[in-house]
């Protein structure tokens, strides 16, 4: 039983202990800001993955819940005083809340037509956000105040990046959790066949509504992360390009694969800024490596190399 | 007792009607077999007993009470599972896993406590999976446990939605072709389970075309033709029923009726 326990929180040892080593051979407070923007990325995808690679169900409109989380930490602080920290949970709750009343209707939809629902709520959630310009600031945006903890102002990349860093890690050993528990078989089991799911006795429409709930939830937290740390926010923290970048980043990883849902993060927030030595070429080639990564790793990076060293292996 | 009572069931799908003014009374801890040329609506019964189809008439009771409308969730949770014919397999998990999928409806854990991998998680992922590994030997495929789903042959596959099923305790299991696309021991397997569950109280019902299967195992068979009621009986009836014969002759059932009365 220890032993088992042991090997389901394996990958989440051996990244904090990455997360933990990495800062020594950083040669710039740069790399600490990739560093955070991964793991805040890395949270959304996580989340996100929860939804498409188990549950099986897409969402392209999940940088609204990105925006939730982003503006609540501006709009609350900014307009009503509160305290970062707790709009971030607000916000949290929020995102809940909103995919728990359209969760119902829009994931009875299947395919594509669950696409395109969600692509409209996300931005029916931009479209508000840049409206309700007295508010959020409109297309411009408005700045967001630093976190305060405890009289304690947290600024700058390496205070961030072990907030993010933290916050990340407990997010993905609750992902793998849930994954083998009772809750994470029925949602597996809803990808590979609805129909047998239901004979089998799962109520598979609020299995749905529950992952759905929990994938917003972790967007939005990072999308809290972003705005605290930019300090800034405008609405393209909810906008279209933002959904797919994490769509993307799910399936460059692996559908399916929490480990996955990391590396796909890596590999898009890092390759965009080791690309900008090559200037004009650079998403000329950004878009050929991803189009190269997912012609031979069709399955995601870490199933795909998973799947070839087991077969090596045999 | 009755544990499935069927009155009048009827539904067609444009124009076709699939099932036609069907009744069934099953006798709980029988084998109650449904034959029928192909087409004629067996399959299409099951998904109207299981709450995969709405019926457009009739009344369906299970254990008693009226359960027509209910959605196929609610009917598992009241104790019927089945099998499908063209296989409903979960083909991302493992063996093990597609199994312990089956024994969901008792597992009484909350998404909190499965998130934070409460001890009661732990306690209960291990009593699933002793569950349903003692549900996969009943199946002879108890060494098979940690493959892949899609590793399994097909015949292999038939044994494993039975034990998928077998997991969630079933009052009522219903068997769609269990036996097809299998060579004769795994056909001589699926006898020998069909026997063992009876003996646990459950009772069956078996859609099958292997007719040796059918007449050696079954209580009672019911012969379906185009939807509607051919005839009804113990083995032995229906065997010598002209009616049941002709159409089996006459359609493109005559292999099956060699096998069956040759
Ligand atoms: N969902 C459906 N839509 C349209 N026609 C259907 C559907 N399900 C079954 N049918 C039709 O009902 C008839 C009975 O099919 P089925 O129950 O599969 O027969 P069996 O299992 O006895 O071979 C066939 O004509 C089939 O085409
Ligand atoms: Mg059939």
């Amino acid at each position: 039983m220890v032993s088992l326990v042991q090997t389901r929180l394996m990958p989440a040892i051996v990244i904090a202990a990455l997360i933990v080593v990495l800062p020594a051979f950083f040669p710039s407070a740069y790399y600490y800001r990739i560093g955070v923007l991964v793991f805040i990325f890395a949270l959304a995808v996580v989340g996100l993955n929860l939804l498409m690679g188990f549950a099986g169900q897409v969402s392209l409109g999940h940088a609204g819940f990105l925006g939730i989380g982003a503006y609540s930490v501006a709009i609350g602080p900014v307009h009503f005083g509160v305290p970062s920290w707790l709009c971030l949970f607000g916000g949290a709750a929020l995102s809940g809340v909103v995919a728990f009343i359209v969760g119902r209707p829009i994931l009875k939809l299947k395919g594509h037509y669950l696409a395109v629902a969600t692509l409209g709520l996300g931005l029916l959630l931009a479209i508000v956000l840049t409206n309700e310009a007295r508010w959020t600031g409109g297309p411009d945006g408005m700045s967001v105040p630093r976190l305060v903890l405890f009289g304690w102002s947290a600024r700058g990349a390496t205070t961030w990046y072990w907030i993010a860093g933290a916050t990340f890690i407990v997010a993905f050993v609750l992902a793998l959790n849930l994954m083998d528990s009772p809750t994470g078989r029925a949602l597996r089991a809803i990808h590979d066949s609805e129909i047998a799911a239901r004979v089998l006795g799962i109520d598979v429409a609020r299995k749905k509504v529950a992952i759905f709930v929990i994938s917003a939830m972790y967007a939005s937290v990072a999308g809290s992360f972003l705005a605290l740390f930019n300090g800034y926010v405008t609405p393209d923290a909810a906008g279209f390009l933002r959904s797919i970048e994490l769509v993307a980043m799910v399936v460059l990883g692996g559908m399916g694969s929490i480990v996955g849902s990391l590396v796909g993060a890596v590999v898009l927030v890092v390759l965009p800024q080791a690309l900008t030595v090559f200037h004009d070429y650079e998403q000329v080639l950004l878009g050929l490596i991803v189009m190269v990564f997912m012609i031979f790793l069709r399955r995601g990076i870490v199933p795909s190399l998973a799947a070839a060293f087991a077969g090596r292996r045999k | 007792m009755m544990i499935l009572e069927v009155e009048r069931l009827s539904v067609s799908f444009g124009g076709v009607r699939a099932v036609d003014d069907v009744n069934i009374s099953v006798e709980a801890g029988q084998v109650f077999s449904i034959i029928g040329p192909n087409g004629s609506g067996k399959t299409t019964l099951f998904n109207l007993l299981s709450g995969v189809y709405t019926p457009d008439h009739g009344v369906i009771r299970f254990a008693g009470e009226t359960v027509t409308d209910l959605e196929p969730d609610r009917l598992a949770r009241r104790g019927l599972s089945r099998t499908f014919q063209n296989l409903q397999i979960f083909s991302r998990m493992s063996v093990l896993e597609n199994v312990m999928v089956g024994h969901h409806r008792h597992e009484d854990t909350g998404i909190l406590a499965d998130l934070v991998h409460w001890p009661s998680v732990r306690r209960q992922n291990a009593a699933t999976r002793e569950l349903a590994l003692a549900a996969l030997a009943r199946v002879g495929l108890a060494d098979e446990a940690r493959l892949a789903s899609t590793s399994l042959s097909y015949g292999a596959l038939k044994r494993l939605e039975i034990a998928r099923a077998l997991a969630s305790d079933p009052k009522l299991l219903l068997l769609d072709e269990p036996a097809a696309g299998c060579n004769p021991i795994e056909t001589q397997e699926i006898d020998r389970v069909i026997r063992s569950l009876i003996k646990d109280g459950i009772t069956v019902m078996l859609v099958e075309h292997d007719m040796r299967l059918v007449m050696n195992i079954s209580d009672r068979v019911h012969v379906l033709a185009r939807g509607r009621t051919l005839a009804e009986g113990t083995p032995e009836e229906v065997r010598s029923n002209a009616a049941v014969v002709e159409a089996y002759l006459g359609d493109h059932g005559s292999k099956e009726a060699t096998r069956a009365f040759g």
